[in-house]
């Protein structure tokens, strides 16, 4: 037990999250509490934890019964005076414990007897609870059930059992199975497999004339699940409208034919691989991938964030590239949603996210990449389906990934130990959520260890650079099973269990093959031994567990015990494809019903909008700076509170000024009305970032991310091909071909009435671009000095129809959605041009609320005024509107004529000034900075209030 | 392994790498700005003896989190460097080898009593704001002689990426003798407590300590990213506070 307590009085801590649901608690205060098992004498355990575990200034420690003596007091404190409980919380046996692991090391290495020790900690709450109350407050805040167990008082020390024995391989009857058991052979074992899918399964086993085995059917399901094969992205699609063509696969017919048609010089590798490759520079190559966990993060928000990062960051590696950046776009539902209209088996948006945000923060920083772009955006949906796309950039010298497995070469594992952490974890993403999804799917989700994957990376790069591997891939959903059985395609290969490392004994061979324990990268390696050496000078494990065969089958054994002899022909191709039909959408709009907001007050409602206002303090828990190599950072400006477009880097490595450009798109609004006016404007969104920050639209490659409902929704999969459709158009009048993407679907979540609650249609698209010259062509963020021009580039007004403006307001007032501009692609080259050639000082986008929200963000970061539109009369759609290729680019007076020269049709509108106030259309609304930055950093009130009032709340400008 | 070749004369800087280090390249980088030869070798390796502390000029500990910031910020490495390089470690002072630790290897010598030094106790605890926190920072050298500190001018700015960097001292006066760095706030003056421009809460301002003999130096932010103007987020607005002066002053140490 070490003290002193801790007592987090922060917003996301325990004590304001208690009193959000409701409970009477005056105080929590928490301990760190250590379980050891061992031989140790009290002096033992004083210069342990002398030495070990409290700091020399301002901490001591004591035994957990001396300490509980101490502090308990009346159990039953209601009524009365407050009283004191304590709970303790300690993870689940098997969960990742780094801590643990780390303290039984150092103890041997300082000669104590220390057998197994466990990480814990120790609540102390003052309130008046109930019994019932504090095991409430123990599951709603305190600890959570999928990872954690809990007890009042003391929690008794659990350690795995060193003597577990293995259950061994079962054979499943599916031979001549009738529907109804096949059925149930599927639903028993959590498989996911449809009908036709068993059925195929029962034919092919018949013809070999034996049942399979539970580790050959985990293998088919985990290989056939939406998570692995995309089976929803390359089904049929037929229509309800007869006059409508089927779709013979989204993938094939939408983003891959838009990147075949561009066929951009710049893309090295698009779709094959576990990430998209592009051109940097002549030597090196940009990798890219961005991954979702939507499902584990719903579940347990730190463990499911922190290895969703984690996966992506190892999809990286597996294209043989060296992490130089991670993004994060991040939805959550309402934060001041009230606790009592949370469904059952569904944490608080509140709980989710400070969850979600230290698990992004945690990995990230401890592998040592920076975290340097993405969003949060709020909407109901996210309530009940929280969404997580996390996506990782890497360096590689071209040429130097190698993807062919040869005929002898070994199989060896690098990283960690498996366990039953993450079991079945494909096939549980592959599924709807409900009520009860918490209870079964515990061991589908796990806690990531950082400090495993950041050796990793070292040993990755050392062993590409020394050309020990001729194929690499990472162990992600579906573990062994999947890493070994793609990179056996065609060839074969023959794996031994007994070989694979385990945390503790007890395993069945199918959790050995099927578990998704994290840090784990498979290579295929002509002398193991190099690869082993290498991985131990960086404190890496490192196995030999087989070899591949060049016989086409994929065998497995444990010890002598073949537990799967699959083809791999069949492994990949046996699957029968999925027929799907889909609706017609009606997306004819309403016309616009006039409004009547204060424009003043419009502006700073929607600069607390929850996906507009500030995340500068989320995002300073993420280190961006890590690498040396980040040049336009996610917040910055005079004082770092205004956000930037894109950030852009140059690679560790490289000797610039040649850098990268992130730029990330994302709009949930127009997903509730039109997806494939949704899939333009986030493309144009990303490619704006990007170009904003100096990227040259002539060289942009993009990713795009799905997170859907049901696709067996004749209307949710009409909203799809619709989406998909519009990502293929818009990357070709672009010229931007898709490199990577991920489709996860079945976001939904079936409450106990049975009705589904699905997603809102997200897309997440990522532009990477290349960014000539960083020195001379990059914009700072924020406007730098009085008395320049402001020129906006494109309409003066926008479209409010799905915009924030309406979404602020709390209704749709109908109009038309932004419609795709042609005109579009011209601008971003023309502020291309303008960048490049040292014209633009700052820049900033027109996005979400429109011009009034961009000038208001971009006065903030310089600390200075605008006044644009001084002789204009101005509507809500100019202030508010939102569409396509749109900037605010700041200009010196002198460099006027050649802007307009550079950007046919940009207009002068203003001009930056000294006063620190925003006006436009000469007074119609009139802001001044301490306004804005009240408002857009501290947000306050009911955000869905119509603003009504015509004065000013700030007093005017200041 | 040792990055690029070596030329006569030229001091060489050795970075151990322990699990979970992660800015060994960048401090790395800077000392090959500064002239030096770099060695990053990891951990394993160094206590094999693939290579000892005293064939180098220079000890650098980088940032990161090793060993995941089990049981404490950088504790483990500090026990690691006191119990497998205690010796070497003695001989190297005694030899007046300039040491530098940066943000966790600050706090690796904090926690291996080699910072503030002399028995003084001292702990880098958990921010005040109880997070992680990164963000650029303004840096005034001094007032406690060391060789590191010779040449630099004026104030430096650099990023603080940390969660546990708040000094806390049992004996305040004590360790004005030993500061090496303190916080400004962004007009020049003393953050004198205030967040953001003290980050963490630290006592008096304290960003950085060296040992009696000013060749220990320790401190929280990351002067190694900012060696090049390029890196400054008030790009394009102001140009000052390059921290690449303290690493030409730790080279200059050790080359005169």
């Amino acid at each position: 037990m070490v003290g002193p307590g801790h007592a987090d009085q922060t917003e996301a801590g325990p004590l304001a999250q208690a009193r959000l649901f409701g409970f009477d608690v005056e105080r929590i205060e928490q301990f760190r509490l250590y379980h050891l098992e061992g031989d140790l004498s009290a002096d033992d355990l004083d210069r342990l934890a002398g030495a070990l575990l409290t700091e020399p200034v301002g901490q001591w420690w004591s035994t957990a019964e001396e300490h509980l003596a101490a502090v308990a007091g009346q159990p039953e404190g209601l009524p009365g005076p407050p009283g004191c409980r304590v709970v303790e919380v300690g993870l689940r046996p098997g969960v990742t414990d780094r801590e643990g692991a780390e303290l039984v090391r150092a103890s041997r290495e300082l000669g104590f007897d220390v057998q197994a020790a466990s990480v814990a900690r120790r609540l102390v709450v003052t309130g008046r609870l109930s019994d019932a109350q504090l095991a409430a407050l123990s599951s709603g805040v305190l600890h959570n059930e999928v990872v954690e167990r809990w007890a009042e008082g003391l929690l008794e020390p659990a350690f795995t059992d060193p003597e577990a024995k293995s259950p061994g391989t079962d054979h499943l009857v599916v031979r001549r199975g009738t529907d109804a058991e096949l059925a149930a052979v599927s639903r028993s074992r959590r498989l996911g497999l449809s009908l036709p899918e068993m059925r195929a399964v029962a034919e092919h086993f018949e013809a070999l004339d034996r049942d399979p085995t539970d580790a050959e059917l985990e293998t088919i399901a985990q290989t056939w699940s939406e998570h692995c094969s995309h089976k929803t992205f390359r089904a049929r699609i037929t229509f309800d409208d007869p006059a409508a063509a089927p779709v013979d696969g989204l993938l094939d017919t939408y983003l891959r034919a838009a990147t075949d048609r561009i066929a951009a010089p710049w893309v090295r590798s698009a779709f094959v691989d576990n990430a998209g490759i592009v051109a940097f520079d002549d030597h090196h190559d940009l990798a890219i991938k961005v991954e979702t966990h939507n499902h584990p993060s719903a579940l347990e928000p730190f463990g499911g964030a922190n290895t969703g990062v984690g996966g992506v960051v190892r999809d990286i590696l597996g294209v043989s590239a060296k992490p130089v950046a991670v993004t994060d776009v991040l939805c959550f539902g309402p934060l001041d949603l009230d606790p009592a209209e949370v469904p059952a088996g569904v944490l608080h948006p509140r709980r989710i996210r400070s969850g979600v945000v230290a698990g992004v923060g945690d990995y990230g920083n401890k592998i040592g990449v920076p975290t340097v772009a993405g969003a949060i955006v709020h909407d109901p949906s996210y309530t009940t389906t929280p969404l997580v796309f996390a996506g990782c950039v890497g360096l590689l010298p071209h040429g130097s990934h190698r993807t062919r497995p040869q005929a002898g070469d070994a199989v060896v594992v690098l990283g960690g130990a498996v366990g039953r952490d993450g079991v079945g974890g494909a096939t549980f993403s592959s599924q709807s959520m409900g009520a009860e999804t918490a209870d079964i799917a515990g061991s589908s989700v796990q806690i990531g260890d950082p400090l495993i994957e950041k050796g990793l990376i070292d040993v990755v790069v050392a062993a590409r650079d020394a050309g020990l591997y001729n194929a690499i891939t990472d162990c992600g959903a579906g573990g062994l099973s999947s890493a070994v059985g793609e990179m056996a395609e065609g060839l074969g290969a023959e794996v031994d269990l007994a070989l694979v490392p385990r945390k503790y004994p007890g395993l069945a061979p199918w959790e050995v093959w099927l578990s998704e324990a994290q840090e784990r990268m498979v290579l295929a390696c002509p002398d193991p031994a190099a690869v082993l050496a290498l991985a131990a000078r960086w404190q890496v494990g490192a196995d030999v567990i087989g070899r591949f065969t060049g016989d086409g089958r994929l065998v497995v054994r444990d010890g002598d015990d073949v537990v799967v002899d699959l083809d791999t022909g069949f492994l990949h191709d046996g699957r029968p494809p999925l027929e799907l039909r889909a609706a017609v959408l009606d997306s004819a709009r309403p016309p616009r019903r006039p409004v009547a907001a204060d424009p003043a007050a419009a502006l700073l409602a929607l600069l607390a909008h929850p996906s507009i206002r500030s995340n500068e303090a989320v995002v300073r828990t993420f280190d961006h700076e890590v690498l040396g190599g980040t040049v336009i950072r996610p917040y910055g400006g005079v004082a770092g509170d205004a956000p930037a477009d894109g950030t852009v880097l140059v690679p560790p490595g490289t000797p610039g000024p040649r850098g990268y450009a992130i730029g990330v798109g994302v709009n949930v609004v127009l997903g509730r009305y039109d997806t494939e006016a949704m899939a333009w404007a986030t493309v144009d969104e990303a490619v704006r970032n990007a170009v904003a920050a100096g990227a040259d639209p002539g060289q942009l490659s993009l990713l795009d991310n799905f997170s859907w409902g049901n696709p067996t929704d004749p209307t949710t999969l009409a909203q799809l091909v619709a989406a998909c459709r519009g990502c293929h158009d818009a990357a070709l009048a672009y010229g931007a071909p898709f490199v990577s993407g991920k489709d996860s679907l079945y976001n939904e979540f079936v409450g106990p009435d049975g009705r589904p609650d699905p997603v809102t249609p997200t897309l997440v698209i990522t532009a990477l671009g290349v960014v000539p010259d960083v020195d001379q062509g990059a914009p700072v963020t924020g406007v730098t000095a009085p008395d320049h021009d402001v020129w906006l580039v494109g309409p003066v007004a926008g479209a409010l129809g799905g915009s924030h403006f309406d979404d602020m307001l709390g209704a749709d007032h109908g109009g038309p959605v932004p419609a795709p501009d042609p005109a579009a692609p011209a601008r971003h080259r023309a502020v291309h041009a303008a960048i490049s050639g040292g014209l633009v000082r700052s820049a900033h986008d027109l996005a979400e609320g429109g011009l009034a929200v961009a000038a208001a963000e971009w006065a903030l970061g310089g600390r200075l005024g605008l006044r644009l539109l001084d002789g204009d009369a101005v509507g809500d759609d100019v202030l508010f509107g939102e569409g396509p290729a749109r900037y605010l680019l700041e200009v010196a007076p002198a460099d006027g004529a050649r802007l307009a020269e550079l950007i046919p049709g940009a207009t002068r509108i203003g001009v930056t000034t000294a006063l620190p106030a925003v006006s436009i259309g000469g007074g119609a609304l009139q802001v001044g900075l301490d306004a804005i930055r009240t408002a857009f950093v501290h947000p306050g009130g009911d955000l869905a209030a119509t603003p009504t009032t015509t004065t000013n709340p700030e007093g005017g400008p200041r | 392994m040792s990055d690029g070749a070596a030329r006569a004369g030229q001091p060489s800087v050795l970075i151990p790498v322990a699990p979970g280090t992660n800015r060994n390249q960048e401090l790395a980088d800077a000392f090959a700005r500064a002239g030096a030869r770099t060695t990053q070798i990891p951990l394993a390796a160094l206590r094999q003896g693939e290579t000892k502390l005293v064939d180098h000029q220079i000890l650098a500990l980088p940032g990161g989190f090793s060993y995941g910031d089990a049981l404490g910020a950088g504790r483990l490495l500090g026990l690691d460097i006191t119990s497998w390089f205690g010796d070497q470690l003695q001989e190297a002072v005694s030899r007046h080898m300039p040491i530098i630790g940066i943000c966790n290897g600050f706090q690796a010598l904090v926690a291996a009593g080699l910072l503030p030094g002399g028995g003084q106790p001292a702990a880098l605890v958990a921010n005040e704001s109880g997070r992680f926190e990164c963000r650029w920072v303004t840096l005034e050298p001094g007032p406690a002689p060391s060789p590191w500190l010779d040449g630099l001018t004026g104030p430096i700015r650099c990023p603080v990426a940390h969660g546990e960097g708040r000094l806390t001292v049992a004996d305040p006066v004590a360790v004005e003798g030993h500061v090496a760095f303190r916080y400004l706030d962004d007009t020049g003056g003393p953050a004198a407590g205030r967040y953001p421009h003290n980050p963490n809460g630290s006592v008096g301002d304290v960003a950085g300590l060296v040992d009696t003999t000013g060749l220990v130096l320790g401190l929280m932010p990351h002067p190694e990213d900012h060696v090049d103007p390029r890196q400054d987020p008030q790009r394009g607005r102001r140009h000052d506070g390059l921290a690449r002066g303290l690493f030409e002053a730790g080279v200059r140490a050790v080359t005169a």
